[in-house]
């Protein structure tokens, strides 16, 4: 076990997160535009991400607040309620982090998360989350398309799918302590999906670095599909030839498959997926297929029965 | 030295108490009151409101069903003279937790609450349970219980039985996977079930 033995600290001892991020603005300030480039690039939840760039994706659906995102939250490895995660997420060390990108590839590369960061421009891009519960958001996040990455890696003709997992230390994350998932939590996409520029390798949102309660350092958002098949603080990506067993299809096979599409005409078997609350709103919004993002994805499966691989 | 109080002292002392527990059954709506007021709440009020709700209509039919057991055990007689004001409160939070689902989550949509009924199983139980607890809390007054004659008033209101269990059902097919809470509930009614299945097999 790679339990570390954490010194206790005074919570008089931490500097508060405001004077921290002043002292490293001033930082930025006192040393100058070509000074500033050298010092360390943001890595904690709410600095600025600089140099980011216009997305191609618009949305003109109204943003939900910034309060919301980061404080009603899915990560079991926090808790199960919608709190716990912004309550115990902050103990959650993101640096040095790494992420393994290994499997069916011809170039695999254990990546440092701030290289990982710097591999390709980043973009401010605003999606719909549509979570498996029926409640939506509106998140700018940032970030840059997967595609970026799995170019690098080179996949080779075996590779049809990707699996991604989620960190899993029981010192930090107190959720995986109870079995109500099989941890690591484990999520996948086909190759074509992975691929698709919609599908985002995100490390910030609202222009600022990922909250931890957020899936810090980097996640991926697929906004076509629910909401828990965006894996969190993820370390490691592997490329594979068969289809993977994610955690919830582990968990609910007839509840949760491996696509699990947005779709309102494929009802969870214990409630209906047609209307949505999004976060803010008082009536339900009718849901849309794929999300809202038809136009761009539907292709991906054409010929294939929904209602069957839901 | 012990003095042993009157019985007018005891039944002062009791009453106190009564209307003490009357104020503690209404701090989960106060303090959903005070939330709303204050944006705590949360991102999905409706949700929180709806659970808050839910859980302790729950709570308070396990703790009305305390009522003979504990007299069994103990010999007080005060947990079955609260039973009543318990109940009522118990009924008053499944109108609250009904009404939350009708106004505010479906906005009185009754095709999609008649296909929740039919489909969802959770509100299959769940509808039911609640329409159960009308004649439960009709036939609460003394004069009920006098119109119907004892016997028949006990018969009926050993529905409280199945609405417990149909309740935790309820619960427990509505979360997404973490089933602790509805589980602790099915414990807690599995023990007080079981003690009275227990008494009727011995004095059968």
């Amino acid at each position: 076990m790679s339990q570390q033995k954490i010194p206790k600290l005074l919570t008089s001892e931490i500097t508060p997160i405001e004077v921290y991020r002043q002292r490293r603005e001033f930082m930025r300030l006192a040393a100058g535009t070509a000074l500033g480039a050298a010092l360390p690039y943001p890595i904690f939840a709410g600095e600025k991400l600089p140099d980011r760039v216009k997305s191609a994706y618009e949305l003109s659906d109204k943003l939900t607040p910034y309060e919301d995102v980061t404080h009603y939250n899915n990560y079991y490895e926090f808790g199960t309620d919608k709190e716990s995660p912004a309550k115990t997420a902050g103990n959650l060390k993101i640096r040095p982090w790494t992420v393994s990108v290994e499997g069916e590839v011809r170039n695999p590369k254990i990546w440092d998360i701030d290289s990982l960061m710097k591999l390709a421009a980043l973009e401010d891009r605003v999606y719909r989350l549509r979570c498996v519960e029926a409640w939506s958001m509106v998140i700018p996040w940032v970030g840059f398309p997967l595609a970026e990455l799995i170019k690098r890696a080179e996949p080779t003709g075996n590779a049809k799918f990707v699996e991604f997992t989620t960190l899993n230390d029981p010192a930090q994350m107190p959720g995986v302590n109870s079995p109500v998932l099989d941890w690591p939590y484990r999520e996948g996409l086909r190759l074509d999906e992975a691929l698709h520029p919609l599908t985002l390798l995100t490390f910030g949102l609202y222009g600022e670095v990922l909250p931890n309660q957020n899936g810090a350092p980097v996640r991926i958002v697929v906004p076509w599909k629910y909401g828990f098949k965006s894996a969190k603080s993820i370390v490691r990506i592997k490329f594979m030839e068969q289809m993977p067993l994610s955690s919830w299809m582990k968990a609910g096979p007839s509840e949760y498959g491996f696509y699990s599409n947005v779709n309102p005409t494929v009802d969870h078997p214990r409630w209906s997926q047609a209307k949505e609350r999004r976060i803010g709103d008082f009536f339900k919004r009718p849901t849309l297929p794929f999300n809202g993002y038809a136009d761009q994805v539907a292709q991906l499966y054409t010929g294939m029965d929904l209602q069957k691989f839901f | 030295m012990l003095i042993t109080p009157t019985k007018a002292q005891q039944d002062k002392c009791l009453l106190a108490a009564k209307r003490l527990a009357f104020l503690v059954a209404l701090i989960p709506l106060a303090k959903l009151f005070w939330l709303g007021f204050h944006h705590g709440l949360g991102a999905n009020p409706i949700e929180k409101i709806t659970r808050t709700t839910g859980y302790w209509t729950l709570a308070l039919i396990m703790i009305t069903l305390t009522a003979t057991p504990l007299k069994a055990l103990s010999g007080w007689s005060w947990p079955i003279r609260w039973r009543r004001m318990l109940g009522l409160f118990a009924f008053f939070y499944a109108c609250l937790h009904f009404l939350t689902y009708l106004v505010l989550d479906q906005f009185f949509d009754w095709a999609a609450i008649v296909k929740d009924i039919a489909k969802r199983p959770y509100i299959t139980v769940g509808f039911p349970a609640f329409l159960m607890l009308i004649p439960l809390a009709i036939t609460s007054t003394h004069k009920m219980i006098q119109r119907l004659g004892a016997r028949r008033w006990k018969r009926l209101h050993k529905l409280i039985y199945v609405i417990g269990i149909a309740g935790v059902f309820h619960f427990w097919w509505l979360v997404k996977k973490d089933i602790t809470e509805p589980m602790q509930f099915a414990a807690v009614l599995t023990v007080l079930l079981g003690f009275r299945f227990v008494r009727w097999w011995r004095f059968r």
